[in-house]
Order: C-alpha cells, then sequence, then structure tokens
C-alpha cells in the first residue's frame, strides 16, 4: 500500500502530468465554451420566422421547376433537348415535398441535449484518452531512461509487484481525473442547452443510454492509458509508445486505408482501428459498400452495410491489452535491467 | 566472523549471434565479513557492475551461488533489501525532482520513516540543497545524493559503485571518514573503486576481480605482502662501483636492474645480507631501502593492466587466472 501512495504521490508530483492534465482540460473546457458561443436558444418568434423561409424555398422550387419543365418542353418540341440537360421525359422535373424543406435550415444553431449530447462523449473520451497515453507512457517511459526504475527495484526487487503498482497508481490518477471531468462535462453541455438549447424531451432511458456511453468513454481512456504505459515499459522508453503509435497510425491506418481503397476491398474500414474505437462509443458504426450496386440519381438501390458492434470492437480492444501489457509484464520479468 | 555477503562460482554469459559469447562474470567468488569495509576492484569490463547487479537482482545469473546477510540470493531478495543500501554505477535520479522528493519518494516505497530523509541530507551535507532539482546538482552532488539513497535504509550492508567519482578532494575525505564512521557503527561497506590509494587507506580488504573471475582477495596487507616482489633500492658511496656490486649481487642470485646512480633488487628476502655481501667485497652501501608495493601497483600486476608505452590497451585485455598471465583478449571476449 505504501508503494501504491508513494507512486501517486509521483505521478501527481511530475510535470508533465500537471501539464498534460491541465491541456487536457484546457481543450475540454474550450469544447464546451466553442459550444456555448456557437449556439443560441430558439423562441416562437424565430420559428415562425424560419417556416415562413421554408415556404418562401418551397414556392422559389416551385417556380424553378415550373420554368424548366417549361423549357424541356419547348427543347423537346424544338427537337435541341438532346444535349442531355434535360431528361427524356419533362414531367419529372418536379419541386421537391414541402416537408422535404425543413425550418431548421432557416434557425441558427441550437444545443438539443437529447439529440447531442451523446456526439460530445466522443471527443470527451478521444481527448481523455490521448492525455492517458501519453501520461502513461511517460510516466514509466521516464521512469526506465532517467534509471528511476532501477533505484525503485533496489528498494522493491518484485518486479511484477512494482510494475503493476505503478499501473494501478496511473490508472486511480488518471479515473481520477476522468470521472469529475465527465461530471463537469455532463453539467458543462445541460447548461449550454438550458441556456443556448433546449434540454426537453430527456427521459430516464436516453439518460441511461448516457451513462452508458460515458462509461463507454471512461473504458476507452482507462484503456489507452494501460496501452501507452505497456508499451513505453515494453521499449524501456516513452520514445517507444510515442514512436510505435505514430508507426501504427501513419504506416497501420492510412498506408492500410490507401492500400485496400487501391484493392477495392469490400468494407475497408473494418480493417481500420478507428472505426472499432467509434463503434464502441456509438455502440454501432454501419459500413456501406457502394460498389455493390449502381445506386443513381432516380433509383432506389441501397449498398450492402456490414455493423461493427461495440461487442466486436470490446474484444479487439480486450486483446490488445491483454497482448501488450502481458509482454510488457513478461520482459520485466525476464529481461535484465542494465 | 560471519559473512555478510557470499558468492561462489557466479556465472554471466551474454549471447550474440552476431558477436558470439562473452563470459562477462567466469566462476566469481567473493566473501566479505561482517563490520568490514571491503573493497572490490577491477579493470573496466572486468565484471564489478555485472556482479553488483546480479547479487542486487537486475540481472539474472547463468550459474553460481549468492548469498545476503546469510540469505540466499536472488529468492530471498524481498526478504533482505531493506537490509541492503546500494548504489549501482553512476547515480540516476528523474532530474525534474528535488533531492528532498526523490529521497521522500524512495521513503514512501521503502517504508521509511521520513524523519530519516533529513538524517542523511545532513549526513551527506546536502541539507541546505535540498530542494533544488536534481538537474542543478553537479555529479558530485548527485553522487552524494546517491550515498543518501542508500543510507536511507540504515542499511546492515552498504554497496557503493564508484561512491567518489565526481567528487571534490574535501567530498573525498569526507566520505572517507563516512565509510569508516559507518564501519566503526557496525555496518559492512563494499566499495567499488578505481581511487586506489583511497581504497587502500579505507578497506580492511579487498577482492580484485579480471575478466570475470578473482584474482586476488584477502585483507589488504596480506594482499600486498603477497605480491611483494621483495624489491630493494641500493645507492653506493662511489658510483664507479656500481658494475662490481651488480656481478657480485648477480652472482649471489639476487636479479639486479642497473641505473646511472643506484641499483634495483628483486628477491630480496633479507636487505642485511645485501649489505654484508658487499662489505665483503668493499663495496659500502650509502642507502638500501626496500620498496614497498602499493595496492595500485599490485592491482596493475595482478591484472596486466599497467600501460605500456606506445600500445593501447583494450578494455578487455587484462588478466584472467589460470591464463597465460600475458595481457591480451583470451578467453571472455566477444567471439571467444
Amino acid at each position: 500500500m505504501s508503494l501504491f501512495r508513494t507512486e501517486l504521490r509521483r505521478l501527481s508530483k511530475r510535470r508533465f502530468t500537471r501539464y498534460m492534465t491541465l491541456l487536457g482540460l484546457l481543450v475540454l473546457a474550450a469544447v464546451v465554451v466553442g459550444v456555448f458561443f456557437t449556439n443560441q436558444k430558439i423562441d416562437a418568434g424565430q420559428l415562425a420566422q424560419a417556416e415562413r423561409q421554408a415556404d418562401q424555398q418551397y414556392q422559389e422550387q416551385m417556380r424553378w421547376s415550373e420554368q424548366e419543365r417549361a423549357a424541356c418542353e419547348q427543347a423537346k418540341t424544338a427537337g435541341t433537348a438532346t444535349d442531355g440537360r434535360y431528361p427524356d421525359d419533362c414531367s419529372v422535373i418536379t419541386p421537391p415535398p414541402r416537408e422535404e424543406i425543413k425550418a431548421e435550415w432557416f434557425l441558427p444553431s441550437t444545443f438539443d441535449f437529447k439529440e447531442t449530447f451523446a456526439e460530445t462523449l466522443i471527443p470527451f473520451a478521444a481527448i481523455l484518452a490521448l492525455v492517458g497515453f501519453v501520461i502513461g507512457a511517460s510516466f514509466v517511459g521516464a521512469e526506465w531512461s532517467t534509471g528511476g526504475m532501477m533505484n525503485l527495484l533496489l528498494w522493491r526487487p518484485k518486479r511484477l509487484t512494482v510494475l503493476l503498482t505503478k499501473l494501478a497508481a496511473l490508472l486511480t490518477g488518471i479515473l481520477a481525473v476522468t470521472l469529475p471531468a465527465a461530471v463537469l462535462w455532463f453539467a458543462g453541455f445541460w447548461a449550454v442547452a438550458n441556456f443556448r438549447g433546449s434540454t426537453e424531451k430527456m427521459t430516464s432511458g436516453t439518460w441511461q443510454s448516457f451513462m452508458l456511453t460515458g462509461v463507454r468513454g471512461v473504458v476507452l481512456v482507462l484503456v489507452l492509458t494501460t496501452i501507452g504505459f505497456a508499451l513505453a515499459s515494453l521499449g524501456r522508453h516513452t520514445a517507444m509508445a510515442l514512436g510505435g503509435v505514430v508507426a501504427v497510425m501513419v504506416v497501420g491506418q492510412f498506408g492500410l486505408g490507401i492500400l485496400l481503397s487501391m484493392a477495392s476491398v469490400r468494407f475497408a474500414e473494418a480493417w481500420l482501428l478507428p472505426t472499432y474505437v467509434l463503434a464502441w462509443m456509438t455502440k454501432t458504426v454501419t459500413l456501406q459498400d457502394w460498389n455493390s450496386c449502381n445506386a443513381t440519381y432516380y433509383g432506389e438501390c441501397k449498398p450492402a452495410t456490414m455493423d461493427i458492434t461495440w461487442q466486436q470492437s470490446s474484444i479487439l480492444l480486450s486483446v490488445g491489452v491483454v497482448v501488450i501489457l502481458g509482454a510488457a509484464l513478461w520482459a520485466m520479468r525476464r529481461r535484465d535491467i542494465s | 566472523m560471519p559473512a555478510v555477503l557470499e558468492i561462489e562460482g557466479l556465472r554471466k554469459t551474454y549471447k550474440s549471434r552476431r558477436r558470439g559469447t562473452r563470459n562477462a562474470l567466469d566462476g566469481f567468488d567473493m566473501r566479505v565479513d561482517a563490520g568490514q569495509v571491503h573493497g572490490f576492484l577491477g579493470p573496466n569490463g572486468s565484471g564489478k557492475t555485472t556482479t553488483l547487479r546480479t547479487l542486487l537482482g537486475l540481472i539474472r545469473p547463468d550459474g553460481g551461488r549468492m548469498a545476503l546477510l546469510g540469505h540466499e540470493v536472488p529468492d530471498a531478495l524481498p526478504t533482505v533489501a531493506g537490509q541492503v543500501g546500494a548504489i549501482v554505477e553512476s547515480p540516476q535520479f528523474f532530474p525534474h525532482f528535488t533531492a528532498r522528493d526523490t529521497l521522500s519518494l524512495l521513503a514512501g516505497a521503502g517504508e521509511v520513516p521520513a524523519v530519516r530523509v533529513d538524517e542523511v541530507l545532513e549526513l551527506v551535507g546536502l541539507r541546505d540543497r535540498s530542494g533544488e532539482r536534481v538537474k542543478t546538482y553537479s555529479l558530485g552532488m548527485k553522487q552524494r545524493l546517491a550515498v543518501a539513497s542508500a543510507l536511507l535504509k540504515n542499511p546492515k550492508l552498504l554497496i557503493l559503485d564508484e561512491p567518489a567519482n565526481g567528487l571534490d578532494p574535501g567530498g573525498i575525505r569526507e566520505m572517507r571518514t563516512l565509510m569508516r564512521t559507518l564501519a566503526e557503527s557496525g555496518m559492512t561497506v563494499v566499495l567499488s573503486s578505481h581511487i586506489l590509494g583511497e581504497i587502500q587507506l579505507i578497506c580492511d580488504s579487498v577482492t580484485i576481480i579480471s575478466l570475470g573471475r578473482r584474482v586476488a582477495f584477502g585483507p589488504v596487507d596480506e594482499v600486498l605482502a603477497q605480491h611483494s616482489s621483495g624489491a630493494v633500492r641500493i645507492r653506493l658511496e662511489a658510483v664507479s662501483d656500481l658494475p662490481v656490486a651488480t656481478e657480485a649481487l648477480t652472482q649471489a642470485g639476487i636479479r639486479v636492474t642497473g641505473h646511472p646512480d643506484h641499483l634495483m633488487l628483486a628477491g630480496v628476502d633479507k636487505p642485511a645480507s645485501v649489505t654484508r655481501l658487499l662489505a665483503e667485497k668493499n663495496l659500502y652501501v650509502s642507502e638500501l631501502a626496500p620498496i614497498a608495493v602499493d595496492l595500485e601497483s599490485v592491482f596493475l600486476e595482478l591484472t596486466a593492466t599497467a600501460p605500456v608505452p606506445g600500445q593501447h590497451r583494450q578494455v578487455d585485455e587484462s588478466m584472467k587466472v589460470g591464463g597465460t598471465g600475458q595481457p591480451g583478449p583470451a578467453g571472455g571476449g566477444w567471439g571467444a
């Protein structure tokens, strides 16, 4: 227990931990403030004005359609309609249905808590996961590269206990930042919705869904923190983790993405890690294969789809953590410390 | 006296596909008795640091037996770690922490009372600079901090690798006094150092390692005596008599090396026999001085690392016990 407390102290004393945490929280705060200032509350007058603008738009579309249909008929009669400008059947030139022109298009941006909040949990988790990854990598990487780990092992010569205690302290520290930040995130956007949008139509089911998404976000933060820690411990340097991620993202993701695209592989995104991270947060990502049919402007053809679910993502994340952390523990146990 | 540190037949081999096999430790033995200040000497690359790292559980040995304070290690390291303070090689600390933070965190990890931090800071002379970041410290100050960290546990056995490295002359003398004081208080101290004059002054006993094997061990006086060559320097009243004296001494079976104004004799058991022999030839000695060996000369002789003009000795070119006695990379080098 004393080692755990000491490692927590060490974590909180490190300047890098403090600066990165502060930076991450400032970015989160900037997102909330940005959303606050780019949204506004809609009153009845603005709504009526938007309805009028939608009507006006519909009338314009009607007039334009009439004109185009007349021009089409005229061109057809004159025999000059073969340049592809008009369809063979001029009657298909019709205005869009009135209900397709929505009043919201003419409204300023407003923050609907029920509709929008779940999306905000993705950048929240992503930013804190990045912070956790870098802090985790630096926490153990700097210990290795400065000789601190060796010093510690002279005091506590139980290698796995030391490494796992460090990890436990790190995850506790990250959790201690993430949980209050999540509460503030909920509160911040609730306030934004109150002052710059709407909090209507919230049900217990919606709250439950938000909470579960939030929990998945926290789990994602902890998973990436663990992976950063394990990679840096494996390479005994912070740069191992950071370099590894750059290599995976540049070569393994962008490169692979380009390759799969060139090879016209079906559902290429299914091979890319960000898809699974997104699926973890949104519960499902539906991939579409637009090569599976020739969708036309008028046609009803729908592309083939493939669902990536959060359960599949959970398997991938679990395997990733087990393999990388397992390798770090194995190396800690077996490799000489010089 | 009970042994505080025992090593028998310790082996550590590094294997490389490209560079072959290197025996860093090749059946090394060592014994340190309680309450002693013990010097651990060896040329660069001889296996000193590997021995200490292996003893402290940082390196896995390939064979042999080790015991600290009567407990077999590495199995019993968790039991004895609290009674063994050590610094291995150059002092390494997180540069952005202060000395006090560094020691405080170590004390926390080792469940040492916080008051001990102030005691050791005072002991190594860092009390007034303890609030400064380690990255601002000189090498000597880092060395003091390293010693402080090793002393933090108030250990029964203190292992210090090059503790005087980077210290100013005053610091070296303070370190010497500290070592003696600690030994007098009952602490056993193992010192690895290249400052052989210091070792000779401080240590009760020594172990000398070369190419992973022990080449000499025992009390300092005994090691010096064992390797004393019975060298004597003599001067005569008349320098012109030196050739005659050389002839007479050589005939008596004494090895003589001539110099312009004196002779160096080797293998002399009793210096009085030299004066008697020369007096019988009417040659009168104006000076007869037995040449005392020091630890440095013994070390250079045993490890065959004395510099030779015009030659550049390589790191692995030193004496291997049981070898030919000539410097060379035989056995233990990469590719061996």
